[in-house]
């Protein structure tokens, strides 16, 4: 008996690319501790593919989980590939999640955008998938507001 | 891999010498203790038993003592009977912000009724300030709970200064001593309660079972309907092994009530020591004056109390946490949140609480385990000491 997957258990118990980049070339923070969760991404970009990614979670075991899932997709992708992922994807390669923990814990893509958001600001570069894009716009689907059963 | 559990106010194995008693009473001890035939008397003489036990370990007499299914309809019928008994009397209810949800969710049903209910705030240590009692009263006043001692801190709530208090108004007062039974001497006339609520699961009885202690003279509306069991208070044939298991719990407690509380108190403290010894911005909630002998509710700044768990939990060791990711609301915890722990460090919280069965070893195999395990946490947190919040 367990609280989450083997796969969950696993990316959490030994998470990939914990940490920080020398020299990022885009850094992305979405959530707060406040609300529970943190997470803070940053990527490393040649000729427009994410050659590097790491991070730093603050939050439950599915939010650990699901940011080193998330940072080991985007390696190797283009930025478009990258912009294309979401939540869904996440969730689905971590082979699902307590529904309960869907709304509040996956920040990833949020987080991979801001970083790609700030990566774009600094090189001038625009993206299709940023559209509309803003990395402030706090807690949209966050909440934490769910009925007791 | 060792097993440690450490979570004790969330419940207890029942005792061995619990379950010897018990036992006969699902199989050849079965008769209902309605039945007239010698069989239904035999388990009537054991509800009667268990009664006594229970009364014991609180100082009441036997006939103010109402079996129930849990600690939490014990809470229920203490405040819907007072509400439904009073209502012409008046429609305001205390209570305070730390009560377990029994209590809070009951009243918050109460105010959808048109009562009126006024949630005490606590200092920041945990304790309902007497003052804040009297502030709080009115000519409409008709029920005041106070819980004995808190569940996710360990306070112990000044309930007699409390009581005098309801008296001078004359006023009812209920204590939810779920936590408090076993765990810190009861004596009800003593403290002067008119209502009190116990569960059997947290002293190393069986699950399902609690009681309601109303003073003699004291006759609240019945919450459950039927037969006439309880003295025609409480309907429903009894549960009748876990009743006898209930009853046996307290004798064992009130015989072992002193070494328990030592063997505890200084289990726990020996961890507190260790913890905020050994490991850096960490720091204990509520009082440690006045507390549950055998909680510890720690604060591990710049991680969260799920990832906490989850990895104790790996190495074999059961604990709780106030943080919203661990609740199935996913609300954080509303009693630190009452004692102003700022939200991102209530999500950091950990519940220790230690019992009979747990020895030194354990600890220190927890605090050993826990190092590595806060170590790694914050090597993994983007919040830290230096970057802060």
């Amino acid at each position: 008996m367990a609280l989450y997957n083997d796969t969950v258990m696993e990316h959490f118990m030994n998470p990939r690319n914990v940490g920080e980049l020398e020299n990022p070339d885009g850094t992305g923070t979405y959530g707060s501790p406040v609300c529970g969760d943190m997470m803070q991404i940053q990527i490393q970009v040649e000729n427009d593919i994410i050659t590097d990614a790491k991070f730093k979670t603050f939050g439950c075991g599915s939010a650990i989980a699901s940011s080193s899932m998330a940072t080991s997709m985007i390696v190797g992708k283009t930025i478009d590939e990258a912009l294309a992922i979401s939540n869904k994807e996440i969730i689905d390669e971590l082979g699902g999640l307590p529904p309960v923990k869907v709304h509040c814990s996956v920040l990833a893509d949020h987080a991979i955008k801001s970083a790609i958001y700030d990566y774009a600001q600094k090189n001038g570069k625009t993206y299709a998938g940023l559209e509309g894009f803003d990395p402030n716009a706090e807690e949209d689907e966050h909440d934490h507001d769910i009925i007791e059963d | 891999m060792r097993q440690v559990y450490l979570d004790y106010s969330a419940t207890t194995p029942v005792k061995e010498e619990v379950l010897k008693e018990m036992l006969p009473y699902f199989t050849e001890n079965f008769g209902n203790p309605s039945s007239l035939y010698t069989k239904g008397l035999e388990s009537k003489e054991a509800v009667d038993k268990a009664r006594e036990q229970v009364a014991n370990l609180i100082g009441a007499t036997p006939k103010e003592i109402f079996f129930t299914g849990c600690g939490s309809e014990s809470d229920n019928w203490a405040v819907f009977g007072a509400a439904e008994a009073l209502k012409d009397k008046g429609n305001h209810i205390i209570t305070t912000k730390i009560e377990h949800h029994a209590m809070l969710h009951s009243c918050e049903f109460l105010e959808k009724k048109g009562y009126k209910v006024t949630y005490l705030d606590v200092e920041s240590d945990g304790m309902v300030k007497p003052e804040a009692l009297e502030a709080a009263i009115t000519d409409d006043t008709i029920l005041i709970s106070v819980m004995m001692v808190n569940n996710e801190i360990g306070t112990i709530e000044p309930i007699k200064e409390l009581v005098q208090i309801a008296k001078k108004h004359k006023i009812l007062f209920h204590t939810d001593a779920v936590q408090a039974l076993a765990n810190v001497p009861i004596d009800v006339k003593d403290l002067g309660v008119d209502l009190l609520s116990m569960s059997a699961h947290k002293i190393y009885g069986p699950k399902g079972i609690g009681a309601l202690y109303m003073r003699k003279g004291l006759r609240l509306p019945n919450f459950i309907h039927g037969g006439g069991q309880e003295m025609g208070r409480r309907a429903g044939t009894e549960n009748l092994p876990s009743i006898v298991g209930f009853g046996k719990a307290a004798e064992l407690a009130q015989e072992n009530l002193d070494s328990h509380i030592e063997h505890c108190r200084e289990l726990r403290d020996y961890l507190v020591e260790r913890i905020t010894g050994e490991i850096p911005d960490t720091f204990v909630n509520g009082t440690m004056e006045a507390r549950h002998p055998g909680n510890a509710n720690i604060t591990f700044k710049y991680i969260e109390g799920e990832s906490i768990l989850l990895l104790l939990d790996y190495k074999g060791v059961s604990v709780s946490t106030g943080s919203a990711c661990s609740s199935k609301s996913l609300k954080p915890s509303h009693v630190l949140d009452a004692l102003g722990v700022p939200v991102e460090m209530i999500h950091g919280t950990v519940r220790f609480t230690v019992g009979d069965f747990t020895t030194k070893e354990d600890i220190d195999y927890t605090v050993d385990v826990l190092k590595e395990i806060v170590e790694k946490l914050r090597l993994l947190s983007p919040v830290n000491s230096e970057k802060g919040w």
